[in-house]
C-alpha cells in the first residue's frame, strides 16, 4: 500500500553536486524542502586511501542504485550495443559524485555561451559543423557570473584569478571571463613536477597557471586544508578538505531547519495532476512505495537519470514522458571529448605518488576560441592539464612505450625503473551536440525493478576528432619541451557512459528545441525544474561541475523570487 | 567474520623482532608459504595459477615477484566476494591452460620449464591458443582469460595488503612507491624525494572502516 507523505513546498530528487547546491537558497528563503537521495550518508571513516576498493571495485558498494541501472551505449542507431561496464562512473550518496570527484571547479569561458553567433561573426556560418544542433545559450557569461561567484564561496573553491573586472593577472587564466572577485582561497600548492611543466610551458610562450579546485588550500569554513595525501581520484576526503556538497551547501541548508533528507529513496516517477502540472514524486524505500506531494519538483539526478526519469514518467498529458510532448527529452546529448590523452615517459623520477588530480598546471592557449581558427578545419579546442596523482596499481598498469613486453622479467625490470617516470595528461576538448547523438530508453535492458535503463546513442564526429588531433599535438609539444623521451597518443574512443555528460534536457528560449526555459523550468511543465549538466547545450573545454552548480543556484533563486507565479 | 590476516597483527608480531623494513622480504615469503589449502581453487588449480603468476611477474635477480606477493592467494580469496563473477572463467581457463600445455609440450603447465611456460602464456596472450582448439578444451576466449589473470595478478601484487596480496609490501617496494602517508609535504613531492616506506595498510589506521561487502 502506498504511503502518501505530507505535502512539501519543494521536493528535490538527488542531493549531489547540483541538487545539493539548490537546497541552500531554497531553504535559506524559508521554503520547506524534502531531499530524496538514493544513496546514504558517508563520512570520514568511509574514505580510506584504498586504491583497489576505490578505483577497481566501485566504492562505495552500499546502496549504489546507479550500478543497477548503468546506461547502455551504442555508437549509432544501426550499431550493436557496446560492452557494458559493471560500475557506474557516478555515485549515489548525500553529496553524490562530489564525494569522489576530482573537484576541478572551472567557469566556462564566455565563448561557450554563444558559439553560434561568435563562430558566425568571426569565421562565417559555414564553419558550424553540419548536423550539429548547437544553439547559443539563452544568456551570456555575464548573467551567470554572479552565480559562479556565489557558488565559489558557498562550496569553497581555491584558485588564482586571471581576470578580475577586466584586470588581467598573468599568474591566473588570462583567457577567463571577467570575474567580480578573486577566488575565496589561494590556489593549491604545486609540486616540483608541475613546476617543471609550468616552466616548459613558459619557454613555449604559453601561460601556465594552477587550476581552480573545490579543495581547501587553507582552512575554510572550519574545514581542514588539503594534506595532499592522494587517493582523491574516486575517493572521499577524510579531513573534509574536498568541498563536496555533503560538507558545504547541504549542511548549510540543514542548519536552516527547512531541509528534510530521506536517504535510500529510489524515485521511480514524477507525478502529474489533472492539469498536467507536476504534483510530486513516487519513490521506493525499503520495499515500501511512498508518494511525496510537492508544489514544485526539482530533478537533480545527473544527465542519464534526469532523462530516464522524465521518459518513464508517462501520463495521459505526456504520453512520451513528462515535458516531452515536443520530443526534446534526450536530445542534444553530448559527452565531453575527454579521452585522446597523451602519455609521456621521462628519463628521471617525477614522483607523482602523492597529491591529487586537482593539484596541477593548466594551459588554456588552445581552449575554446582562444586562438585563431581561420586556417583550421574545426571550431573549439581543449584545456591541457597535467597533475600530481599516481597510485600503485595504476602505475604498474603503465604502458611500456614499445620498450618492453607486457609481462615477465623484462616487463618487471622496465616497471621497476619507470613506474615513477611516466605521466598522463587530461585533455578536455570541445564537443558539440548533433542530430543523431541522443538518449532514450533501452528497448530490452532493464534494471532489477523492471524499468528500462537509459540508452546512449552517440559518437564523436569529425569536428571532435580534429580538435583531439590538434590538442594532442600541443600536449606532445609541451611534454617534449619538458624533457620527455617518449609519448603515446591515446585514441579518441567513443561516447560511452561518462562523468562529463551534457544535454538531454537542454535549456533555451525555444520550446520546440529545448526542454527547459532559461531558468531551468520545463516549457511544458512550469513547476518542474531540472538542475545539473543535462540543461547545458555545450561542453566547453573545462569540467562541468561548477557551471552545473551555478546554474542550480540560479534556478533555485529564480524559484524563490517567482514562487507565487510558478506555483499558481 | 574475519577472512583475512590483519596487517596489524603482522605488524604487531614484527614489532617484537624489529622494524619491518630491516627484514628481507624473502624471509617473510618463506615463512608464509606453508601450504594452507586454497578456498576456491582445487590443489591442482592452485598449482597452475601459482605457476602462472610466477611467470607474469617473476621472482628474479631484482627481487621477489607475484607469487611471493601472494597474488594467487589474493585471487582465491577475492573469488569469494568482489571477483565472484570470475569463478567459472578461472575454472575453465586454468583447465584450458593445462590442456594446452599437455597438447603442446606433453606436461601440465606447472611441470613445464620456464621457457615452455612462457610460450604457453604467449599463446594465450596473443589468442593463438584458440586456433585449432577443441571447443571444450579452452576457455571461451584465451586472450580474455589471459587479460583477466594479468589484471588480477597486478591487483594482487600492488593492492593494499588488507586484501591478502602485496604481501610484505613486495609490490610497492618493486615500484618504489613509498606507501600511505596522511600528510604530505612539498619536500615529499620533490622529484628526487625518497621518503622512507611507511609499510602500512589503510586499515592499520584507526580512522578508517573497510566495507563489509566488497562486491560491487
Amino acid at each position: 500500500m502506498t504511503v502518501t507523505r505530507a505535502k512539501t513546498d519543494v521536493v528535490v530528487v538527488g542531493l549531489g553536486g547540483a541538487g545539493g547546491v539548490a537546497v541552500q537558497p531554497l531553504t535559506d528563503s524559508g521554503l520547506e524542502v524534502v531531499g530524496l537521495e538514493a544513496g546514504t550518508w558517508l563520512g570520514p571513516r568511509d574514505f580510506a586511501p584504498d586504491e583497489l576498493r576505490n578505483n577497481y571495485r566501485g566504492w562505495p558498494q552500499a546502496a549504489q542504485k546507479a550500478n543497477r541501472e548503468i546506461p547502455v551505449h551504442r555508437p549509432n542507431a544501426s550499431a550493436p550495443d557496446s560492452p557494458r561496464g559493471s560500475v557506474h562512473p557516478m555515485m549515489n550518496g548525500v553529496g553524490g559524485t562530489t564525494l569522489h570527484y576530482w573537484a576541478q571547479s572551472w567557469r566556462l569561458n564566455p565563448w561557450n555561451f554563444s558559439i553560434v553567433s561568435e563562430t558566425t561573426r568571426r569565421y562565417g556560418a559555414s564553419r558550424l559543423p553540419r548536423g550539429s544542433t548547437i544553439e547559443d545559450w539563452p544568456f551570456g557569461y555575464d548573467e551567470l557570473e554572479p552565480f559562479y561567484d556565489i557558488v565559489e564561496r558557498a562550496v569553497g573553491v581555491s584558485g588564482q584569478a586571471g581576470n578580475v573586472n577586466g584586470v588581467i593577472d598573468e599568474r591566473g587564466n588570462i583567457f577567463e571571463g571577467p570575474r567580480a572577485r578573486p577566488y575565496p582561497m589561494p590556489p593549491l600548492r604545486g609540486s616540483e613536477f608541475t613546476e617543471l611543466m609550468g616552466n616548459a610551458a613558459g619557454r613555449l610562450g604559453w601561460h601556465p597557471f594552477p587550476g581552480p579546485a573545490a579543495v581547501n588550500s587553507e582552512q575554510y569554513d572550519n574545514r581542514s586544508p588539503c594534506l595532499y595525501h592522494g587517493f582523491c581520484n574516486r575517493g572521499g576526503c577524510h579531513v573534509s578538505a574536498k568541498n563536496s556538497t555533503a560538507v558545504s551547501t547541504i549542511p548549510a541548508a540543514q542548519a536552516t531547519g527547512n531541509l528534510e533528507i530521506v536517504t535510500e529513496a529510489h524515485v521511480t516517477r514524477v507525478l502529474v495532476d489533472a492539469e498536467g502540472r507536476a504534483s510530486g514524486v513516487e519513490y521506493l524505500r525499503n520495499g515500501q512505495t511512498y508518494v511525496q506531494p510537492a508544489d514544485v519538483v526539482l530533478l537533480g539526478c545527473y544527465v542519464y537519470e534526469n532523462v530516464r526519469l522524465m521518459l518513464m514518467s508517462t501520463s495521459a498529458a505526456y504520453t512520451d514522458g513528462i515535458a516531452n510532448n515536443n520530443g526534446q527529452v534526450g536530445r542534444h546529448y553530448l559527452s565531453h571529448n575527454q579521452r585522446a590523452g597523451v602519455l609521456a615517459l621521462f628519463p628521471h623520477e617525477l614522483n607523482r605518488w602523492y597529491g591529487l588530480p586537482a593539484q596541477g598546471v593548466a594551459i588554456d592557449e588552445w581552449a575554446d576560441d582562444n586562438f585563431d581558427h581561420s586556417d583550421l578545419d574545426f571550431i573549439g579546442g581543449g584545456n591541457l592539464w597535467v597533475y600530481s596523482d599516481q597510485r600503485p596499481i595504476a602505475a604498474a598498469s603503465m604502458p611500456t612505450f614499445g620498450r618492453a613486453p607486457r609481462w615477465g622479467s623484462a616487463w618487471k625490470s622496465f616497471v621497476m625503473e619507470n613506474a615513477g617516470r611516466w605521466v598522463n595528461s587530461y585533455l578536455q576538448k570541445t564537443t558539440l551536440p548533433y542530430e543523431d547523438n541522443y538518449l532514450d530508453l533501452h528497448p530490452t535492458v532493464k534494471d532489477p525493478l523492471g524499468f528500462p535503463v537509459c540508452r546512449i546513442t552517440a559518437d564523436y564526429k569529425d569536428n571532435e576528432k580534429r580538435v583531439a588531433d590538434y590538442i594532442q599535438d600541443k600536449m606532445v609539444e609541451w611534454f617534449m619541451e619538458a624533457g620527455a623521451i617518449e609519448t603515446i597518443r591515446q585514441p579518441v574512443g567513443t561516447m560511452g557512459v561518462t562523468t562529463h555528460a551534457y544535454g538531454g534536457t537542454r535549456m533555451g528560449d525555444d520550446a520546440e528545441t529545448n526542454v527547459v526555459d532559461r531558468y531551468g523550468f520545463c516549457h511544458e511543465v512550469p513547476n518542474l525544474g531540472v538542475v545539473g549538466a543535462s540543461v547545458m547545450g555545450t561542453s566547453g573545454s573545462h569540467n562541468p561541475t561548477l557551471t552545473a552548480q551555478a546554474l542550480a543556484w540560479r534556478t533555485a533563486a529564480h524559484l524563490v523570487e517567482n514562487w507565487s507565479t510558478i506555483v499558481s | 567474520m574475519p577472512r583475512r590476516v590483519s596487517r596489524r597483527t603482522i605488524l604487531k608480531r614484527t614489532a617484537a623482532i624489529g622494524a619491518v623494513a630491516t627484514v628481507p622480504a624473502r624471509v617473510f615469503a618463506q615463512a608464509s608459504s606453508a601450504r594452507e589449502p586454497y578456498t576456491h581453487f582445487t590443489a591442482d588449480e592452485a598449482r597452475t595459477l601459482e605457476a602462472i603468476v610466477a611467470r607474469l611477474i617473476p621472482s628474479d635477480e631484482h627481487g621477489p615477484g607475484a607469487l611471493e606477493a601472494a597474488a594467487a592467494r589474493f585471487i582465491d580469496s577475492s573469488l569469494g566476494d568482489a571477483l565472484a563473477a570470475s569463478r567459472e572463467i578461472y575454472r575453465a581457463g586454468l583447465a584450458g591452460i593445462d590442456n594446452y600445455a599437455r597438447r603442446a609440450h606433453g606436461l601440465r603447465f606447472a611441470d613445464l620449464d620456464e621457457s615452455a611456460q612462457d610460450s604457453v602464456l604467449e599463446a594465450f596472450d596473443r589468442g593463438v591458443a584458440d586456433e585449432n582448439a577443441d571447443a571444450t578444451a579452452y576457455p571461451p576466449d584465451a586472450r580474455e582469460f589471459f587479460e583477466l589473470v594479468l589484471q588480477h595478478t597486478i591487483q594482487g601484487t600492488f593492492c593494499d595488503p588488507y586484501y591478502g596480496g602485496n604481501r610484505d609490501f613486495i609490490g610497492w617496494e618493486m615500484l618504489g612507491y613509498p606507501g600511505l602517508r596522511l600528510a604530505v609535504s612539498a619536500d615529499d613531492q620533490a622529484m628526487n624525494a625518497q621518503p622512507s616506506p611507511t609499510n602500512i595498510s589503510a586499515y592499520d589506521l584507526p580512522m578508517f572502516d573497510a566495507d563489509e561487502d566488497d562486491a560491487p
